[in-house]
């Protein structure tokens, strides 16, 4: 039998360094600090509705863009939040998590050839899904200087002819970026002017610090020409749920419904009334999570930069990315030491894209003690090092 | 309840300067509130959280219920300052229910116990009854988990399910 030939694309998809670096921390006695979920449990009055949904028998299929009630609370939240206007019925589909809004985008919109713009590092799940979808990534690298923001200098440089989306993720994962309306004013600028689809992910939307999050979408013009992308794994820690929306104009909502359902059929029934109850009750449970991430947040830059890892204050999302290039070693190379000699895990810089070398990735969605456990051992680590 | 507080009921050994930075403020204001905190009785003590099955000769644990007459105008006050004077006693909760007081008591030996419940606690006057309920095991004291290995961070037990 001749061997399976399985997609071509497959083998364009570049080796992941995560999943080498993953392969060395299998040692379940290591303090890990790679996860990229939050440590709350779902608030129980969530988890409460979804037991009230298998006990009233209501585990049927739903429509493919999900429970209309569920798309009005969406519509709701957006407006009473982020002053966006989508109409639940034509601009609106739930999704199983934001990943899958993701890739039904992806999918919808992109041909053989066509250039998408990604801000790096980046998170780690973009690259796949648009080679497989045979289009062509083209890298936009952004630095700790201006705290990891898109500049309108840097996006100029990489639109071409062939440019058909654009890739935003602020707050960023791994940064902990943010973008401000005026930061986005300059971005929209350009835009306008051009038949360019911006995607943005906007899945940490609620964790930011200080700062009021804000949408490329609310920029005058760009509504029309964004899919933004939301989900409920991070607000309110409901990562298994997988539960997330994407909304747009009726037009671009209408032609990836196409696609997504045939591909889904409908999201998970259960995770959607979950995901009423958590848009209607869940304010409180995000102020909560967002206080301790917070504390967390100010515990873990004080701690990064006194040990000689200088790290550009994230506003956003529950991750630190310090710059570890005064070890004199590769990211790769610094995260491999740490664990063998420390036993701690952190994500190496460039698993996010080249750009993400000399850095490292330092999720602080753990409790205070495993935080403060891990900061020592890094510690201890630096001062080895400098001997 | 105040940030500072839940965070030094969670971890009593966080220093000023670590608070300072966890809520964002100078460490001089840090250890002024904790001070503060001090003065004004609300913190009461600092202690720490025990797996006592892995110490040498721990001591025993019991709690008590005691039925108890309260006194003209001094209520329960009186007989739960006289409860609350035993060194034996550990803690003393007025309770809604069955009964009134309920008392945490240790001892060398469950003997030991036994004696104080009989001679210094069910003599006392007012007393009506007592109840002893010895402790075999604790679980879980004061938000943490005893057991060793046992977590709550259930996210790294799902990845190896």
């Amino acid at each position: 039998m001749s061997p399976i030939k399985f997609n071509e694309r497959l083998s364009k998809i570049p080796e992941g360094v995560l999943h080498k670096y993953l392969e060395l921390a299998t040692d379940p006695s290591i303090l890990s600090l790679s996860v990229g979920e939050p440590d709350f449990p779902t608030p129980f009055h969530i988890r409460q509705a979804a037991i009230d949904s298998i006990q009233l028998g209501k585990t049927f299929y739903t429509p493919s863009r999900g429970l209309l009630s569920l798309r009005k609370e969406i519509s709701s939240i957006l407006s009473r939040k982020h002053h966006l206007e989508y109409d639940p019925v034509n601009e609106i589909i739930v999704t199983v998590g934001a990943s899958q809004a993701l890739e039904a985008a992806f999918i919808t919109l992109l041909n053989p050839g066509d250039e998408v713009i990604i801000i790096t590092p980046a998170y780690i799940t973009y690259v796949p899904i648009i080679v497989m979808c045979g289009a062509t990534i083209v890298p936009v690298v952004t630095s700790a200087d201006n705290g990891f923001k898109l500049t309108p200098e840097a996006l100029n440089a990489a639109i071409t002819d062939k440019t058909k989306l654009l890739v935003l993720n602020y707050p960023s994962n791994p940064t902990g970026g943010v973008m401000t309306h005026e930061d986005y004013e300059a971005i929209a600028k350009i835009l306008r002017l051009k038949e360019i689809v911006v995607i943005s992910d906007e899945i940490y939307s609620e964790l930011t610090y200080g700062v009021t999050h804000a949408s490329i979408a609310q920029c005058d013009g760009m509504r029309e020409k964004t899919i933004l992308i939301n989900g409920f794994s991070k607000a309110y820690a409901m990562t298994g749920w997988r539960l997330g929306y994407m909304c747009s104009t009726p037009e671009i909502i209408k032609n990836i419904s196409i696609y997504h359902s045939n591909a889904i059929l409908c999201p998970q029934t259960i995770s959607q009334f979950a995901g009423i109850e958590a848009l209607k009750n869940g304010d409180e449970d995000i102020h909560h999570m967002r206080e301790e991430y917070d504390m967390r947040r100010r515990l873990v830059i004080d701690r990064l930069n006194k040990m000689g890892l200088p790290c550009a204050t994230p506003l956003g999302a529950f991750y630190a990315f310090p710059d570890i290039r005064s070890s004199g070693l590769s990211s790769m190379d610094f995260c491999s030491a740490l664990l063998q000699s420390k036993k701690v895990a952190v994500i190496p810089g460039n698993a996010f894209g080249a750009a993400g070398e000399g850095y490292i990735r330092f999720s602080y969605s753990y409790s205070l003690q495993h935080i403060q456990e891990a900061l020592d051992r890094m510690e201890a680590f630096m001062n080895e090092l400098k001997k | 309840m105040e940030k500072i507080l839940s965070l030094l009921r969670n971890n009593a050994r966080l220093s000023n300067r670590e608070l300072a930075v966890l809520l964002g403020i100078t460490e001089e204001e840090a250890a002024a509130k904790v001070k503060a905190l001090e003065k004004e009785g609300i913190i009461k003590g600092y202690l720490t959280v025990c797996n006592e099955s892995k110490i040498e000769n721990a001591p025993v644990h019991a709690m008590i219920e005691l039925k108890v007459v309260p006194m003209k105008e001094l209520g329960f006050q009186d007989i739960a300052n006289r409860v609350v004077a035993l060194e034996a006693v550990d803690s003393v909760y007025l309770m809604a229910g069955d009964y009134d007081l309920a008392v945490f008591v240790k001892g060398k030996t469950m003997q030991e116990v036994a004696t104080f419940v009989a001679k210094r606690l069910a003599t006392l006057d007012s007393v009506l009854s007592t109840n002893t309920h010895f402790i075999l095991n604790k679980y879980k004291e004061d938000g943490i988990i005893l057991e060793d290995g046992s977590t709550q961070d259930i996210r790294s037990t799902l990845k190896s399910e």
